[in-house]
């Protein structure tokens, strides 16, 4: 076979294996490493509709129609999930974040790693899990130097409502820190926040934007009318931050727009 | 020499270069006719404490820098007086601090704050009592400049020190130039201040399982660390201090800012003054509580003699009108109650517990100690 070759016909053969072999190599990887990329979550906080604004000198007021101020608010957005209409879901690795109004870059969120694909539902969890409130490594979000770690048996503050309101008993103040993992006061609420029909298009060259917005009056209504009164001062575990999870659960985080980019 | 062999010798000296800037752990530079080797300075952290550690990538603890630095703290040449260096002020006697109710300057003018403990500044990321400074190498120029301290340029007395003979050879081991600059000084000051670890209270021993607690003071830690309400129909006693002194990272601080309702006008408008929003102003850094028992008097101002006192104030005396008072001090063991009121008892507990965060070790440890007056 060779004889019959030129030395011509030769070197292009050789060149053509090279190439071949060095396609081959890196066609491995690509098959191993499907096309990804990332989306963003911007989060936008507001108290109805105003924006909200911490320590804001015109108190907002309650449904229940109690008057009150902010001075922090965060809490944790954790275990993220994009389903695809086919019901199949992506579980982002290890996303624990902590948004904190008090910090800007905290409000938006960024998923990366994520296959390429039409997705049709975004999922999280408000808390953390289980897992993380037992053991596992506590850092980045989960460091307990952001305040948000209560030790002894209650794990993780879930979300965090502090301020004042004349309404609230004693000095005023308002504390509301909601945790627990543990049945029958589990608080983690896991959620999915409706696209209205929009499609989250993941491509290796396209990172979208969801922008989410969370209103500090569904925290604090919904199921349940929470009257600071009577509820002015919630830690960890207990039927009132069940009541306080329910409400955040069923309506405080709504998905405002999905821009494609 | 003939050309061919100065060409050799040339070659020789870059494939030396080479080789030793490939050495390992060891740095070698050429500046001058010069050379240094420095040696990395093995920091050993606590297992207690939090693991994750920032070091600025141009400041990397040597243990020649680290020598410098101590000598540095304690050198009254920083000063313009002569008469006062970092020691002066931060006596290790007293988890470096000095007793006195605000800090006294070369001058021996009166400064308008306490002056703040230095253990475990290594994981602080906002310092003074303000936030003035985020790194210590920043911070360090304030109290040598400031005129109610050392006051003296840093330009001064880097001057000073380059006419000694002490120094010039120590930076030169340190930094690989003998020709001292103001960054040198600040590099050697905050490697010096990376070391001062305290981690080995009566309360790290428990921890640790190398020692134990009385029951009376392992009940003032549950004061410390429970938040008063009720929790599952059950009403929990406490006094939350853990929300501003963080217990769980083991530094019983916090890198934020609060108005703990000493005051309803601030005569000092502590964060505020740096930050220029009204709901910052009276707003003060959660200091360390390590080694608290050694740190009389409390608070910014110095204002509380005893440990007694500011249990007093948290229990009894907020102001609670404070605007932008943190809610976090608004709360009551009486239910809908307007102060903290917890027991004498339970006050006497957590004064125990607080006494346990003292490290005798860390304030006799000789790697820390004046190393002139040895």
């Amino acid at each position: 076979m060779f004889r019959l070759m030129t030395r011509s016909k030769l070197s292009v053969l050789l060149v053509f294996l090279i190439v071949a072999l060095v396609f081959t190599g890196c066609g491995n990887t690509d098959k191993e490493a499907e096309p990804s990329s990332a989306l963003h979550l911007e989060i936008s906080h507001v108290v109805g509709g105003s924006s909200l604004t911490l320590n804001s000198a015109t108190p907002y007021t309650t449904p229940a129609g109690e008057s009150f101020t902010v001075s922090t608010f965060k809490y944790y957005l954790s275990n993220f999930k994009l389903g695809k209409a086919d019901g199949t879901e992506y579980a982002v690795p290890e996303s624990y974040f902590l948004v904190d109004e008090a910090k800007a870059a905290s409000k938006t969120i960024t998923l990366s790693g994520i296959p390429a694909g039409d997705y049709s539902s975004l999922t999280f969890m408000v808390g953390v899990d289980s897992t993380h409130n037992v053991s596992g490594a506590k850092a980045g979000a989960l460091d307990p130097i952001n305040s948000m770690f209560w030790d002894w048996n209650t794990g993780y503050i879930f979300a965090k409502l502090e301020g004042s309101s004349p309404q609230a008993p004693g000095n005023h103040g308002v504390l509301l820190h909601v945790g627990g993992f543990k049945t029958p006061n589990n608080a983690i609420r896991v959620i999915s926040p409706t696209l209205a029909g929009a499609t989250i298009q993941i491509r290796q060259d396209r990172v979208p934007t969801v922008q989410m917005q969370a209103d500090v009056l569904r925290m604090l209504s919904g199921p349940n009318t929470i009257r600071f009164a009577d509820t002015y001062n919630i830690m960890g575990a207990g039927p009132s931050a069940m009541r306080l999870a329910d409400n955040y659960a069923a309506g405080m985080f709504t998905v405002r727009q999905v821009q494609e980019k | 020499m003939p050309s061919f062999l100065l060409r050799r010798l040339a070659v020789l000296w870059c494939l030396g270069l080479s080789l030793a800037s490939c050495g390992g752990n060891e740095k070698t530079e050429e500046t001058g006719e010069n050379s240094h080797t420095t040696t990395p300075y093995q920091l050993t952290l606590p297992s207690n404490l939090p693991q994750a550690i920032s070091i600025p990538p141009d400041n990397p603890l040597t243990v020649e820098g680290v020598d410098l630095g101590r000598k540095l703290f304690y050198e009254p040449r920083l000063s313009r007086t002569g008469t006062q260096s970092c020691g002066s002020c931060h006596q290790q006697s007293k988890a470096f601090t000095d007793g006195l109710t605000k800090a006294v300057g070369g001058d021996g003018l009166p400064h308008s704050r306490n002056t703040m403990s230095l253990a475990n500044v290594l994981w602080e990321t906002t310092l003074n009592w303000d936030g003035a400074a985020t790194s210590l190498e920043q911070q360090a120029r304030i109290p040598i400049e400031n005129p109610v301290e050392m006051h003296q340029l840093l330009a001064e007395g880097v001057r000073k020190l380059q006419q000694s003979d002490l120094y010039p050879p120590l930076f030169q081991k340190a930094f690989g130039t003998s020709i001292i600059t103001e960054e040198n000084v600040l590099k050697a000051l905050g490697q010096f201040e990376r070391t001062l670890i305290s981690a080995n209270s009566r309360y790290d021993q428990y921890l640790r399982k190398t020692g134990s607690l009385t029951p009376t003071e392992r009940q003032g830690a549950a004061i410390f660390n429970n938040h008063p309400g009720e929790v599952g129909g059950v009403f929990i006693r406490g006094g939350a201090c853990h929300h501003c002194h963080f217990s769980e990272t083991g530094l019983f601080s916090s890198p934020d800012f609060f108005n703990n309702g000493l005051d309803v006008n601030f005569a000092d408008a502590g964060r505020g003054a740096i930050t220029g929003l009204a709901s910052d102003r009276g707003k003060f850094k959660a200091p360390t509580l390590r080694n608290i028992a050694l740190t009389a008097p409390y608070m910014h101002d110095g204002r509380f003699k005893t440990l007694e006192d500011v249990l007093d104030h948290y229990n009894e005396h907020v102001q609670t009108t404070s605007a932008f008072v943190d809610p976090n001090v608004l709360l009551s063991n009486t239910p809908n109650g307007t102060r903290l009121d917890l027991t004498a008892t339970e006050k006497t507990q957590l004064l125990a517990f607080l006494r346990t965060l003292t490290d005798s070790s860390f304030v006799t440890d000789k790697r820390f100690s004046d190393p002139f007056k040895q």
